[in-house]
């Protein structure tokens, strides 16, 4: 988009106006019914990258044989997995491009409905795998506001400490991702080096690398294991020296600088119309943390700032994800210090197994064991919401329940999949080069946004 | 030309040509293991003691594979092209000398495939040539991405030809006062970058008389423009693999892609040679003639040479592992906006200063 239209268009139209894809569907105002003006669908056009509204863009002395579409992706190096992006060249320059979704899509709302309260997470934790935990975190607390239960003070200081973590290690990668697909190489290493090492203490609590399934409804599975306050201390340590050479490679590079600044350009106002959130939202300038906003899990208690900038580009968003890295260790080491004693889970026996030992011992234990793993815990009847800030931004978790042990509906509002629809805003009139870093920076995880 | 003369001729081919192949296969080696330790990992480890049999593997496995021929390709051009880009990238390499010329009875041997008293042209026309090989395999490919691709090389390849042509002639300019008359033969350069800096002035007797004191802006620039030249990291941009895919070679498998690779390590190779020729002093060097066997000092010029070069051959390693890529506007402003005013303006600086040295103030 032109600088001019931008400044006119400060004020963003609802995006309830918008009609659907289908062409003789006309838009329609929600509450009204009424048809939207001809002037108020071009500018939802525009608000929704469907016109890239630009000066040069429809030139008579361009020939159409000037133009070539090119089909970037699902299998492409640098579209994150499976994004297809079509994309509309003119020499070098892209006019347009429409991102195409939908390649790895999996159901796994739908398989949510089948699986129990307590299975659940085994789910969820599968959908942003770079982020496991905030998607497990996410639906536990929709099952415990469901059941209005309380988790103890050490399960919620072991949730906090899991997600930050997760979140560092989540940055990391998409850090080792813009840095390779914008060439630097040995970025790409050093960013999956140093989340390594956060894995590997994952793996030590929970078991697995990935899709932990440690977060669950009532508390966590397991306790911290025994020295976890050393491997925890020497992450930090570790993590810290180390940032400060990522910023001795890249914060200066001038040719980083060149790649970065200025390109994928995202204003506040498109941040807010299309939903954006997350470090690409605070990239642009808007203060909005869910942490802040809606605090969960304690988080409140805990002393960090939420970086902002002001650029909206690809720089800033790389910025914004490596102040947070340092706001996160913040937090991890105030947990550290204030990690409560106390049980892991709620002791209610009718939502958390029984410890092992019990079982061989009391009848009621052996009971409630093979009733919560043969057909879980009922749920009583309601709706509801809850969101926690995910490294790419909001991760909602929408449950309903009929009051059986299974979910009625689950629906995840996924932040990769209301990133990704900025980038034809983003990427209009940019180079072929600046496409790759743009996808990077919105960090899309694609088994986040088919779901 | 006689039998012992044709004999030599044939020798002095094929040793360089076997030389130019065995630095290739170690030198595709070497990058990933280079690379890799600078990355912290491994590289390469399997096969032959620290994986140096790799890039054979390697090759042997590209040679015994189908080359798939796409359906939408022109076929003359797109079998044209992995040729194009090997057979120059060879000929360059004949003109680089690679040792001091020893003596067989009455014959001279001189260690370099082909001396011509236009060597410099003569690599300035075969890396123009190498172009039209990633143009037309970008081109005659019938698909998208290696069109971008061979798109780029040419607007590229223009760009830096010129940069490093400019440097070229500030360092031709500059050898010309050091003898009798101007050259472009490569042998009389690197004769003539032997000894120190010692008759200049006593203080500089440490130092070996090489191009790269007085012309050492035209040996950045060269650095630069060769790197461009040869499609490397931060330049790479003709096969940007996150953007372009495989860039011009996409649709190219098998021994064809493994020719293409081939070009672009030799291109590395006997670039950085040249470089260490025109500014380095090539093999020039102390031999220690009569303290050592002869044999030896007859082997420490190739010694040197190959030290030098491996010295640059490592710079443009180190790039890969360190820089971002350019964009491709940055890389023609780069181009044309900042390296060639350069050239140009040290060529001019340059040629004044020789000027004033050996005729004087046009004053006096």
């Amino acid at each position: 988009m032109g600088d001019g239209t931008k400044k006119e268009q400060t004020e963003i139209l609802d995006l309830w106006v918008a009609g659907s894809e289908e062409p003789e569907f006309q838009p329609t105002d929600e509450g009204a019914q009424e048809i939207a003006s001809e002037e108020t669908r071009g500018r939802l056009d525009t608000q929704f990258g469907r016109v890239v509204d630009d000066d040069y863009l429809f030139d008579d002395d361009v020939a159409e044989d000037e133009r070539m579409i090119v089909n970037m992706g699902p299998q492409h190096p640098s579209t994150h997995g499976v994004l297809r992006l079509q994309i509309e060249l003119e020499g070098e320059i892209i006019r347009r491009s429409k991102p195409i979704i939908g390649y790895l899509h999996t159901g796994m709302e739908k398989t949510a409905e089948q699986l129990t309260f307590g299975q659940g997470p085994t789910n969820v934790t599968r959908m942003d795998y770079l982020a496991p935990f905030h998607g497990e975190l996410a639906y536990s607390l929709a099952v415990e506001t469901l059941l209005d239960i309380d988790v103890p003070p050490r399960a919620a200081a072991i949730r906090v400490l899991m997600t930050e973590l997760n979140r560092v290690s989540s940055h990391l990668v998409a850090l080792a991702t813009n840095g390779m697909d914008i060439g630097a190489l040995s970025m790409m290493i050093y960013g999956f080096r140093e989340r390594e090492s956060i894995l590997a203490f994952f793996e030590k609590t929970t078991g697995l690398r990935m899709n932990h399934n440690y977060i669950r409804p009532g508390g966590v599975v397991v306790d911290l294991p025994p020295g976890w306050k050393d491997d925890v201390a020497a992450i930090l340590v570790d993590l810290r020296q180390r940032f400060v050479k990522y910023d001795d490679m890249l914060k200066e590079n001038p040719i980083w600088l060149s790649r970065t600044k200025g390109v994928g350009i995202i204003s506040p106002e498109e941040a807010i119309a299309f939903s954006i959130t997350g470090p690409a939202l605070r990239a642009a300038g808007v203060d909005w943390d869910i942490r802040k906003a809606f605090p969960y899990s304690g988080i409140e208690n805990y002393e960090f700032d939420v970086p902002t900038r002001e650029n909206g580009d690809v720089y800033d968003r790389y910025r914004v994800r490596i102040d947070e890295m340092w706001e996160s260790l913040k937090i991890v080491e105030q947990v550290m210090d204030v990690m409560p004693k106390g049980d892991f889970r709620v002791g209610d026996r009718k939502i958390t197994p029984p410890p092992r030992a019990r079982i061989d011992e009391s009848m009621e234990a052996l009971i409630h064991h093979f009733k919560l793993f043969t057909e879980g815990f009922k749920v009583p009847p309601g709706e509801t919401y809850v969101a926690v800030e995910s490294p790419r931004g909001e991760l909602g978790c929408y449950l309903v329940s009929d009051g059986e042990a299974n979910p009625y509906r689950m629906h995840t509002r996924a932040p990769s999949f209301y990133n990704l629809q900025s980038l034809p805003i983003a990427m209009a009139d940019s180079l072929m080069a600046d496409t790759v870093a743009t996808i990077a920076s919105m960090d899309p995880v694609m088994g986040d946004v088919d779901r | 030309m006689s039998w012992p003369e044709l004999a030599i001729v044939a020798f002095r081919v094929v040793a360089t040509f076997a030389l130019l192949l065995a630095v290739t296969l170690i030198n595709v080696w070497a990058e990933r293991k280079i690379v890799a330790d600078m990355q912290s990992r491994i590289g390469p480890s399997r096969a032959g003691p620290w994986g140096m049999l790799q890039t054979l593997a390697d090759g042997l496995k590209l040679f015994f594979k189908e080359s798939v021929i796409p359906r939408k390709v022109e076929l003359g051009m797109y079998l044209l092209a992995p040729f194009l880009a090997v057979i120059p990238a060879f000929l360059i390499f004949m003109m680089v000398p690679w040792g001091k010329p020893f003596m067989i009875g009455d014959y001279e041997v001189a260690l370099q495939g082909a001396d011509l008293n236009i060597g410099l042209l003569f690599i300035l026309a075969m890396s123009a040539m190498a172009v039209y090989a990633v143009v037309l395999a970008g081109w005659s490919s019938g698909s998208k991405y290696p069109l971008l691709g061979g798109v780029r090389a040419t607007a590229q390849a223009i760009s830096y030809e010129a940069a490093m042509g400019l440097s070229m002639v500030a360092v031709v300019i500059f050898t010309a006062t050091q003898g009798e008359a101007g050259t472009l033969s490569l042998a009389e350069i690197v004769e003539r970058q032997a000894g120190t800096w010692g008759d200049v002035s006593p203080v500089l007797s440490f130092l070996p008389r090489w191009n790269i004191f007085p012309q050492i802006a035209a040996f950045i620039i060269f650095m630069i423009a060769i790197v461009a030249e040869t499609n490397r990291a931060p330049f790479d941009l003709v096969e940007a693999e996150q953007e372009l895919v495989g860039g011009f070679h996409t649709e190219y498998s098998g021994m064809r892609f493994a020719m293409f690779f081939l070009a672009e390590y030799i291109n590395i190779f006997s670039m950085s040679a040249i470089a260490a020729t025109l500014f380095l002093g090539g093999w020039a060097g102390p031999t220690f003639e009569g303290f050592l066997p002869g044999f030896i000092s007859g082997l420490l010029p190739t010694i040197y040479f190959l030290i030098k070069t491996y010295a640059i051959v490592f710079i443009f390693f180190w790039l890969r592992a360190t820089l971002p890529r350019l964009r491709y506007d940055q890389l023609m402003t780069f181009g044309w906006k900042r390296l060639i005013p350069a050239a140009l303006a040290w060529l001019v600086v340059s040629t004044v200063a020789i000027g004033f040295r050996q005729f004087g103030a046009p004053w006096s």
